[in-house]
């Protein structure tokens, strides 16, 4: 028929597919070049703005992770320090998890680590001395976690009898315990401070004891064991599976007969007693004071390392692990080398963003158009 | 110089990730032609027609229209070439009017309904629709708004047609008017192309057929020289028989009783009234209606799933001989009265299955509480699932592939092998082969056969005339929510059915 020419015509510069499997070897190498591509884009820009030998920035950063004390930090290596703030961190993330799982977008764990941290740092006050300090310990850690419970709980009922939207309710449930928390620090301490200082610094009760002539190893230890049973718990119990069965689908749910609205509120309030342990491992085992910033935004962190890490308990060692390298370490090398501390925020953010960006790379191919036409 | 074609296409490739939708796939239609793709689910018809409506690039291939290349990067090209498509599911504003949705994201300059208006009306009259252009979508039939969806399509100039399965939504007389007005645009010059996995729709409107296998263009043949078995065997690659085993019920006893059922919605409005009938044991009752004319939620308050506001569900048990009221009982409260009921709903992946699930997992869904122990039992469900995909030939690289991952045949299979697994005494199933090729269509057939063989009353809600008038013992039509026959299988045709379809309560055609 027609052998007529063909006229030059244009495909599309790029057009994306789907890839089906990935496999792993093939997602670590696009994670590995998204952080190599991360790296080098941070030391133009440290370079750029800087004037900063970017090398010599990142080697502060390994420093103000793993390196020697400064003079005044005590006994403690640095690296049980940087291990502890993971440990935090990590607790946290697997707190939200299940939630998540379950897609109740519970962004209140800030709130929740804050209502424990304040019952916690009430027990302290108020029976500090008038029980045996493990028992005191004890009753701080029933507290705490029936609180943080309590304070899920409420949007929970809330989303499963009348369908609020849990998203904005447990933000506003945050901004309820940090009123609640100023509102505890203006009562016990008149003087107007936004904290209350170091609570029984002389007398240590309700303090967790150190382990191994360290603290904090007492709160890691306790953060591994949880990091274990969540694992367990999501991947083999049949609660679980039942958390799995309503996020995915709730119909489904229905269809076999699990009793939807028991699940989320169970599930939520799961969430929320691991938040209010956090809060006690806050104040028992670090902090020994409050403030209504004392968890720091880690409550909304936490939230992008269960993300990341797929909602596995185990995936999420190393990500709250680079996460607070990050920081920690960005902090350190900022004020070693006199930079603004925001520049730490952007190497963070830059880094975590081209991570997130290989989920692209992950799920689809980018084809662009060949040069040449009618060629493989 | 001979025409040439409205369109052609040659050597189309399109692969998503390691599936190949298409591979060279070449085609012509002429104007004043009508041409039936034919091909079972997942042939890659739709996605061949979508690289023709700019949904879609091709990895390799050219596009002709009227014998010149051309590049179809966005459907604004496609509309470019005059190419209208029709969807399977239709994109329509509801609370607009027939007439606004038909203008919508349409650039004339000035808008202006009223002259919109009469040229809707000119394009009815050419073709012989019936449409009422101020007529709001959301009050409209399925036929109605297909009808929009079409004159959509003409308004914009379009002479060359594409219609995704049109006929999957109609009654056996309404597919016959969409037919009759094709065959006037056909005679009018316009090019139209068909998708369809309907044999005798093929045979009694299409001038030539192109058959598509696994994404292979197998070849294009004259309507006039083939017939029905040369076609499947195109189409399966292989010859097979097309008749459904229908055996003669044994022992039958009335199983599900259901007196005076009445159903509301969330709106108050009655989506179930005055619905009696029996289910016998070792039998199959067909139910047949037009989409969503209560059949799930019939088969939902049967399950314990939609609320009941009136009447009852009683329940014979075959081994005491006891009678159970179901009525507004939970799923739960049902299995443990030791009612063996089994249900295959219509939404398989979104309430029979969980997608991002494996195999395995989703077996447990109905067994996973037995036993005290908080933790899994995950071993008999493993072995369960094992059991399906050989007993059920389940494509699948293993039982711990996710559900979502397996083709549309292969994850019915599962269904349907979870619940027949359970030992059901009353098997329901909502649609259980839409989507499904040919083999797997009559392997699901067989399982129902089975069922009915060991004594299980089943229900079979499906939406192909043919298969119900050849598979079920006794068929009951619905029509908005209630009642408007029950006939004997054996003795029915399908234009009495589909009229019963379209009856309303007092009595009168609703057409």
């Amino acid at each position: 028929m027609t052998n007529a020419k063909t006229k030059q015509v244009h495909e599309p510069l790029i057009h994306i597919t789907k890839r089906d499997d990935c496999s792993f070897a093939k997602s670590a190498i696009v994670h590995l070049i998204g952080v190599v591509i991360a790296l080098v884009f941070s030391s133009l820009l440290i370079i750029a703005v800087t004037g900063q030998n970017p090398i010599s920035l990142f080697k502060s950063m390994f420093e103000g992770v793993f390196g020697t004390p400064i003079a005044n930090s005590g006994i403690n290596k640095k690296y049980v320090e940087s291990l502890h703030i993971v440990a935090i961190l990590l607790c946290i993330s697997l707190a939200v998890t299940p939630s998540f799982k379950m897609k109740f977008w519970n962004i209140g764990a800030e709130g929740q680590v804050l209502m424990g941290c304040l019952v916690s740092a009430y027990c302290m006050i108020e029976f500090g001395g008038e029980m045996n300090n493990t028992l005191l310990l004890i009753v701080m850690v029933v507290a705490s976690v029936i609180m943080g419970a309590i304070w899920a709980i409420i949007p929970a009922i809330c989303k499963a009898y009348w369908n609020t939207n849990e998203t904005l309710f447990t933000l506003m449930m945050n901004y309820v315990a940090m009123t609640l928390v100023s509102y505890f620090i203006m009562v016990k301490d008149k003087s107007g401070r936004s904290d209350l200082g170091i609570i029984n610094e002389r007398t240590g009760y309700g303090y967790l004891p150190d382990l191994f002539e360290r603290n904090y190893i007492f709160n890691i230890l306790i953060v591994a064991f949880v990091t274990i049973l969540m694992f367990i718990y999501l991947k083999y119990s049949k609660q679980g599976y039942e958390i799995s069965v309503v996020g995915e689908s709730q119909n489904t749910a229905r269809y076999i007969g699990v009793n939807v609205k028991k699940v989320i509120i169970r599930t939520v309030a799961i969430s929320g007693a691991i938040c209010g342990l956090v809060g006690f491992m806050i104040i028992a085992g670090d902090k020994h004071s409050i403030k209504d910033s004392i968890v720091g935004g880690q409550g909304f962190t936490a939230i992008m390392v269960s993300w990341m890490a797929g909602f596995n308990p185990i995936v999420m060692i190393p990500v709250s692990m680079l996460i607070v390298f990050l920081s920690v370490g960005s902090k350190f090398a900022t004020s070693a080398f006199k930079l603004d501390n925001s520049i730490g925020d952007i190497l963070t953010a830059i880094v975590i963003f081209s991570i997130i960006a290989c989920e692209f790379f992950i799920r689809y191919k980018v084809n662009f158009r060949k040069s040449a036409k009618g060629d493989k | 110089m001979e025409q040439k074609p409205a369109i052609e296409l040659r050597n189309i490739t399109k692969t998503f990730g390691n599936v190949v939708a298409n591979r060279d796939v070449n085609l012509k239609v002429n104007r004043g032609e009508i041409l039936s793709i034919l091909g079972e689910n997942g042939s890659g018809k739709t996605t061949l027609m979508n690289m023709i409506s700019g949904i879609y690039f091709p990895d390799h291939g050219q596009i002709f229209i009227d014998g010149e290349e051309v590049v179809i990067r966005s459907p604004k090209d496609s509309f470019k070439y005059k190419i209208g498509m029709i969807h399977q599911h239709f994109k329509l504003v509801d609370v607009f009017s027939a007439a606004e949705n038909i203008v919508l994201g349409l650039n004339e300059g000035k808008y202006n309904l009223k002259a919109s208006t009469e040229r809707i009306k000119e394009i009815s009259a050419q073709y012989g629709f019936e449409l009422d252009p101020e007529k709001k979508i959301y009050t409209m039939s399925v036929s109605e708004k297909q009808t929009v969806e079409i004159i959509k399509v003409l308004y914009r100039g379009a002479d060359i047609l594409i219609l995704d399965e049109p006929t999957a939504v109609l009654t056996p007389q309404e597919t016959e008017k969409l037919f009759a007005i094709l065959r006037r645009m056909r005679d009018d010059g316009k090019c139209i192309i068909i998708i369809t996995h309907k044999l005798h729709e093929v045979l009694s409107l299409s001038d030539r057929v192109s058959v598509l296998r696994k994404g292979e263009y197998v070849g294009t043949v004259e309507t006039a020289n083939t017939n029905e078995s040369e076609l499947t065997e195109m189409m399966v690659g292989k010859k097979i028989s097309l008749n459904i085993e229908r055996s003669e019920p044994e022992n039958t006893q009335p199983r599900l009783i259901v007196n005076d059922l009445e159903c509301i919605d969330r709106n108050g409005v009655k989506i179930l009234d005055d619905i009696t009938f029996t289910a016998n044991s070792g039998e199959i009752l067909g139910i047949a209606g037009i989409a969503g004319s209560g059949q799930r939620e019939l088969l939902e308050a049967i399950a314990g799933l939609q609320q009941v506001q009136f009447g009852e569900i009683v329940y014979n048990d075959p081994k005491t001989g006891k009678e159970e009221n179901l009525r507004n009982k939970t799923p739960m409260q049902i299995r443990d009265l030791g009612v063996r009921l089994s249900f295959v709903p219509e939404d398989r992946l979104g309430m029979g299955l969980v997608g991002n699930m494996d195999i395995t997992d989703n077996m447990m869904l109905r067994s996973y509480r037995k036993g005290k122990s908080i933790f899994l039992e995950r071993k008999g469900p493993k072995d369960l699932a094992q059991h399906i995909i050989e007993d059920l030939e389940v494509v699948t690289p293993g039982a711990s592939t996710p559900v979502r991952r397996l083709s549309g045949g292969n994850v019915q299979k599962v269904l349907v092998g979870r619940e027949i697994a359970a030992a059901p005494t009353v098997l329901m199933a909502a649609y259980p082969v839409r989507g499904l090729d040919i083999n797997s269509s009559y392997l699901i057939y067989n399982l129902l056969n089975e069922q009915k063989k060991k004594g299980v009353a089943v229900i079979f809600v499906g939406e192909d005339l043919d298969v119900l008038t050849e598979l079920c013992d006794r068929i009951m039509v619905i029509g908005s929510g209630r009642i408007t026959g029950i006939v004997d299988g054996r003795n029915t045709t399908k234009e009495e059915i589909g009229l019963l379809m379209t009856k309303t309560k007092d009595g009168k055609q609703n057409d």
